[in-house]
């Protein structure tokens, strides 16, 4: 997808939909599930029950998310300049043992050329989409990794983990990485073990990004900002491979 | 009394020519070899798989896992092959069924010493594969088969051994389509992957399925040939004619299984997504095309096939021959299915990805899949050795 011409492009947003499912999704508040990307409707809160990329009833309608909370980040792309205080920040809170490919999150960069001969250099943070129909859950033969009830977030359970590496082979977002250390699966887990269960309400990466690119926040809450922007009626908001139908959390968007 | 039963058995199915010192010293040269061998590979428990082995988070399984999937696949056909002979006998194959059922068992102990050291905590494995199931897991459901494969061919083998045929008949017969079932979600594992555009679709799990047919007859007519080879006896009639058909199945399976290749391989060119299209061409003309061609292809597939059309099946050292080639490029076939799946990046032009991520497989890898191999060779020679009578059989129960 053509970051650029996305730029230029009008938001289809929910006004191009049929008018019977905008009536819907305007009646369920919450769960509008989606804008119209290049013809296809990206799911944005849809929960593992729901087909998918479609405009279709099953679409849980408000209240009936499984999940306690619905935890999910925005990710203001194009403010992200490559500072990596995130990184840093997820290592220290959450003791990643770096090294051998070892992270949690970490910023992509894309250099592009432009035709004034010069490049543009765009940078996207990614990790743990917290899929709502993860492949790496499917997988996983003993479930040591899956979809924790009360929050959404997909978390492992480190005692039941073989060491397949199924789920790495199988996480289109190439969040899982195995801990020698743990003799585990190490993912990121929006710091449920650490500074949620202390009680904070934000992770360590969007605290420590200068930029103010990541926004971390429960989808079910209509007063959060995360909900704010997903539901903004004229911003552009695509996932990562949404090909692979797994439904993920983790949303962009240029603000 | 345990010990004395078990020497009344043995020393009525042992085959005493082949107490030699040079059989004492290639079983005691295999067992070596896979002792070392696998036993470098296990030394990853304790220091860590990134040190021995040359895997990644973006490419976590490599030659390893595709040696897997070779026994496996080569179980599966001999198996196979041995429960249709046992259960409908009268075909000509049923004569060397016995000598399948073992190298079926032995193929699948090689397949899992070689995951045994791929799976980081096999321990952890065995304890939660039962306490935690994840039914919708084609891993869970692979293990779970191929175990009740192994089990309900054991007793198979033991029913061949005392002669209950009854008995042999129904348990081979469940290990049989345990085997078809779990070469199935072998299939799955890779087919069910969206992430992995080259593995994902309907076509995987029956193409694994065409290739035990193709191993499985190229392994019986080696292990065969061998058997007779290493015991410097001529072939009965009736076990060539054998080989005869296990080498007319081998080239029915050959020929379809040329086709699906070509398919398969035309279909990411035709359309479909980008990343299917870049690990195809990881084949035809990247990192893995001396493997997929000369290897895979050539030594694989067009060799034996143009060896067949000229000598028609009438050498059973020339069939040998193919079926060994072909086994050679069945290995190399598993592994560029994995490696060219998994070396694509999964958000090309990002981060500077190159085209193709880099993975070569360590020595110590190697070492590992040398190590199976002996572990086959050991087998077959204990076979032969403690169960050599009863492998060929005048006439079939
Ligand atoms: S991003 Fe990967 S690890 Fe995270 S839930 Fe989705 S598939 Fe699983
Ligand atoms: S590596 Fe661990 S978490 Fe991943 S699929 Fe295997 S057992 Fe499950």
């Amino acid at each position: 997808m053509d970051i650029k011409n996305l730029e230029k492009e009008q938001n289809e947003g929910i006004e191009s939909l049929p008018s019977d499912e905008r009536r819907k999704f305007l009646q369920m508040g919450l769960a509008v599930t989606g804008v119209f990307l290049g013809g296809t409707l990206l799911s944005l809160t849809s929960v593992s029950t729901a087909k998918g990329r479609n405009a279709d009833p099953a679409i849980p309608a408000d209240g009936q998310y499984p999940y306690t909370k619905h935890y999910g980040m925005i990710m203001r792309q194009n403010h992200c300049v490559g500072c990596e205080k995130c990184m840093d920040a997820c290592v220290e809170t959450n003791n990643v043992q770096i090294g051998h490919g070892a992270w949690r999150t970490t910023i992509q960069e894309r250099l592009t050329p432009l035709d004034s001969g010069r490049e543009k250099r765009e940078f996207r943070p990614i990790l743990c989409n917290q899929c709502n129909r993860p492949p790496c859950v499917r997988v996983c033969p003993t479930k040591a990794t899956y979809k924790d009830p009360e929050t959404g977030i997909i978390v492992m359970d480190d005692k039941k983990c073989i060491g397949c590496k199924t789920c790495m082979a199988a996480c289109p977002y190439n969040a899982r990485y195995y801990s020698h250390a743990k003799h585990a699966i190490d993912k990121c887990n929006f710091c449920i073990d650490t500074l949620l269960a202390a009680g904070e309400k934000q992770t360590a990466c969007v605290t420590s990004c200068p930029a103010h690119v990541r926004v971390f926040g429960d989808l079910k809450d209509t007063s959060s900002e995360i909900y704010k922007l997903l539901h903004k009626p004229d911003n552009k908001i695509w996932v990562i491979r949404p090909d692979c139908g797994a439904l993920p959390n983790v949303f962009y968007m240029n603000a | 009394m345990a010990n004395n039963s078990l020497t009344k058995i043995f020393s009525q199915t042992e085959d005493t020519r082949l107490a030699t010192p040079g059989i004492n010293w290639a079983m005691l040269i295999f067992l070596i070899i896979s002792i070392v061998g696998l036993g470098l590979g296990a030394s990853s428990f304790i220091v860590g798989h990134e040190a021995v082995y040359n895997n990644t988070r973006e490419v976590p399984w490599g030659l390893i896992i595709a040696t897997y999937a070779f026994w496996a696949i080569t179980s599966t056909g001999l198996c196979i092959y041995a429960a249709i002979s046992h259960l409908f006998g009268g075909t000509r194959m049923a004569i060397v069924s016995n000598r399948m059922v073992w190298m079926s068992i032995i193929c699948i102990m090689a397949a899992f010493a070689t995951i045994g050291v791929e799976i980081a905590s096999p321990h952890t494995m065995i304890i939660y594969n039962i306490l935690s199931p994840n039914l919708t897991s084609n891993i869970w459901w692979m293990g779970t088969l191929y175990g009740i494969a192994v089990g309900c061919m054991i007793l198979e083998f033991f029913g061949l051994i005392k002669g209950f045929a009854r008995f042999a008949v129904v348990f081979g017969t469940i290990a049989a389509i345990a085997e078809v079932f779990a070469n199935s979600c072998l299939g799955g594992v890779f087919a069910t992957l969206p992430a992995k555009p080259f593995w994902y679709g309907g076509q995987l799990p029956i193409y694994f399925l065409t290739a035990a047919f193709l191993s499985g007859a190229a392994a019986t007519i080696l292990f065969n040939y061998l058997a007779y080879k290493i015991r410097g006896v001529e072939m009965s009639a009736a076990v060539k004619s054998a080989m005869h058909s296990a080498g007319k199945a081998m080239t029915l399976v050959l020929i379809l299984y040329s086709v699906a290749t070509f398919w398969r391989l035309i279909m990411f060119f035709v359309g479909g997504t980008e990343l299917g299209r870049i690990a195809a061409e990881a084949l035809i003309t990247g990192p893995l095309s001396f493997f997929f061609w000369f290897l895979e292809i050539g030594i694989g597939l067009l060799i034996p096939m143009i060896l067949i059309i000229i000598f028609r099946l009438q050498n059973v050292a020339i069939m040998a021959t193919a079926g060994f080639l072909i086994l050679v490029g069945q290995f190399f076939a598993r592994y560029n299915m994995v490696a060219a799946g998994l070396l694509v990046p999964g958000t090309p032009g990002w981060d500077n990805a190159p085209t193709y991520l880099d993975y070569v497989p360590s020595l110590i890898e190697w070492a590992v899949i040398v190590g199976s191999i002996a572990v086959v060779c050991l087998g077959f020679l204990i076979g032969e050795r403690v169960f050599g009578k009863i492998f060929d059989q005048k006439e079939h129960h």
